[in-house]
């Protein structure tokens, strides 16, 4: 019992501990993966500071940099998730995927490491970004913060496992660009992160309230006002983590369908 | 037979890399069936990948992890407990002479210690069955010499059974038995001291610019079995020196220039496929300028 466990954990780890020791050991992605949304954070924030303006007088008080904050963590995670797999597409080729998928393991595996990996390498960077929540004027409670990181690693996993299935069907990392990109910014733009459902027009509103990350997204801006209630808000917390439970969900299923497919297309 | 060198060999194309991806389960067979060490790869997947260790073309390795932690991570793949999976690696760094590489990057290594990790990688679970597809592409002959003697020297204290795939006969001549493959299937069969002493003692090779038709020349009046390969004729299984002599008198006008050597198993394969195995690109295109 207990070896089949451990049979079962090894290779999870492994794969999950190479993904941090690679990750930890590239300077510049470390760089990279913080100066570049605080980059956005701080270029957007202070760009639309005068011209952005609350629906609605009750929050009138709020300025853009404090209401663009969840969502740049929501951005940073997206992006940290999905092109942590992007190494996928190469190494389906090379020799080490296929030393992978002829070891006696499950290939559910390579999707969990895999995912699991991304995911801390996502998650780390965005509570490395909540160190700067004082410098605007934030304190978040204990249980706001546990929210922020649940939801961090429930969008982790929902966009590695999504990452993973795509670049297990794709033939060059060009290609994986282009769909994610294809993929991506939308997703972001249409999340409430940039701006609220409530000032935007009636089709862009609906958008918003059909993307799925929207409620991500929602679920970091409530944790950082808890216990009070955070300024325009979708929905509730259990919505919110219904909804992102559910994506997470299916998109690993989804990973799990796909990596069953052989890994030779040419064949 | 288990224990033994089995050698598949062939030019790219010849379907030697197809048959290593249904070993591994990586494929399904369109037609036929195979078993590795008893068990179906098909329906006993997991069973069969246990008992199978693989060397691909590309080394398996992550070029930004040390040789250790690359070792300990396939180890891990494989399920091997910790403390076992130590021992393993220490045994066969040493054997490998690679101890002392143990913390360099992959990246850091030259083709032939990469090669040798790789092997290395393979040999973690002590599989049943190696497949090794061509597994020393790239290396200088002193490197390919060194992988193949640490090699054969684990594989007889393991017993291991080894299936090779190569499109070289120096790597062919080192199999206890070989399967010569062509387009997809096997043409002959045997070791390799057999399959070239029914060649005969010596095998005759004459350049011809119309090859065809000296070669319908030479079996219609001297009765012996002629092949053409490219711009040569192969004469085998006949007093060769004997006919050298005649076949010059006969046919001078069409012979460019003629070889006698002891049989290889270039010969072999020529005899079989009709074609060269090694260099056959090349000739092609020799033979194309000459249009």
């Amino acid at each position: 019992m207990i070896a089949t466990l451990y049979q079962a954990i090894a290779p999870v780890s492994a794969l999950w501990r190479r993904e941090v020791i690679k990750f930890l050991r590239d300077r510049s992605r470390l760089l990279g993966a913080i100066v570049q949304p605080l980059g956005l954070w701080l270029l957007l924030g202070l760009g639309f500071q005068q011209t952005f303006q609350m629906p609605g007088d009750a929050v009138a008080g709020i300025n853009y940099l404090e209401f663009l904050f969840p969502g740049i963590i929501a951005l940073m995670i997206l992006f940290t998730a999905i092109f942590s797999t992007i190494s996928v597409v190469e190494e389906r080729k090379s020799g080490f995927l296929q030393a992978a998928v002829a070891a006696p393991m499950s290939r559910t595996v390579l999707v969990l490491g895999n995912a699991l990996g991304g995911t801390t390498l996502a998650v780390f960077q965005a509570a490395l970004f909540l160190i700067l929540l004082p410098v605007i004027g934030f304190s978040v409670s204990v249980q706001g913060l546990l929210l922020v990181l649940l939801a961090s690693i429930l969008m982790g996993l929902a966009f590695t496992a999504l990452g993973f299935a795509i670049a297990w069907r794709m033939d060059t990392t060009r290609g994986f660009h282009a769909v994610m990109n294809l993929f991506l910014l939308p997703l972001w733009f249409l999340s409430g992160a940039l701006f609220p459902a409530e000032g935007a027009s009636p089709a862009l509103a609906w958008l918003i309230h059909l993307n799925p990350v929207s409620y991500g997204v929602d679920l970091m801006r409530q944790g950082l006002y808890m216990p009070a209630d955070a300024p325009l808000h979708l929905a509730s917390i259990g919505v919110g983590l219904l909804i992102s439970t559910v994506l997470a969900a299916v998109l690993i299923a989804w990973a799990v369908y796909t990596v069953r497919r052989p890994l030779f297309s040419d064949t | 037979m288990p224990g033994c060198v089995f050698g598949l060999l062939g030019p790219n194309g010849s379907g030697k890399t197809t048959l290593f991806r249904i070993l591994t389960t990586l494929l399904a067979p369109d037609a036929g069936s195979v078993t590795v060490a008893g068990s179906n790869p098909q329906s006993d997947g997991h069973q069969v990948r246990a008992q199978l260790g693989a060397v691909y073309q590309d080394t398996a390795l992550d070029d930004e992890l040390t040789v250790e932690e690359n070792l300990r991570f396939h180890g891990a793949l494989y399920g091997l407990k910790p403390a076992d999976l130590n021992k393993r690696i220490d045994e066969l760094l040493a054997r490998f002479s690679l101890t002392e590489r143990r913390s360099s990057y992959v990246k850091s290594l030259s083709g032939g210690l990469q090669r040798r990790t790789d092997l290395c990688r393979g040999l973690l679970h002590r599989p049943a069955v190696l497949l090794l597809d061509e597994p020393t592409t790239g290396l200088d002959p002193a490197a390919r010499h060194a992988f193949w003697s640490i090699l054969l020297h684990i594989q007889k204290q393991e017993n291991t059974t080894i299936l090779l795939a190569t499109h070289l006969m120096e790597e062919a001549e080192r199999c206890d038995e070989i399967a010569i493959m062509d387009r997809g299937a096997v043409v002959t069969q045997g070791a390799p001291d057999d399959l070239t002493a029914a060649m005969g003692s010596d095998v005759l090779l004459l350049e011809s610019d119309t090859p065809s038709a000296l070669r319908d020349h030479i079996e219609a009046q001297f009765g012996v079995e002629a092949h053409v390969v490219g711009s040569l004729v192969q004469v085998t299984n006949g007093d060769i020196h004997h006919l050298m002599g005649s076949l010059y008198e006969a046919f001078g006008e069409l012979i460019q220039s003629a070889t006698i050597r002891k049989p290889t198993l270039e010969d072999v394969f020529m005899a079989h496929a009709g074609y060269h195995l090694e260099g056959g690109a090349a000739r092609f295109t020799e033979s194309t300028l000459q249009l």
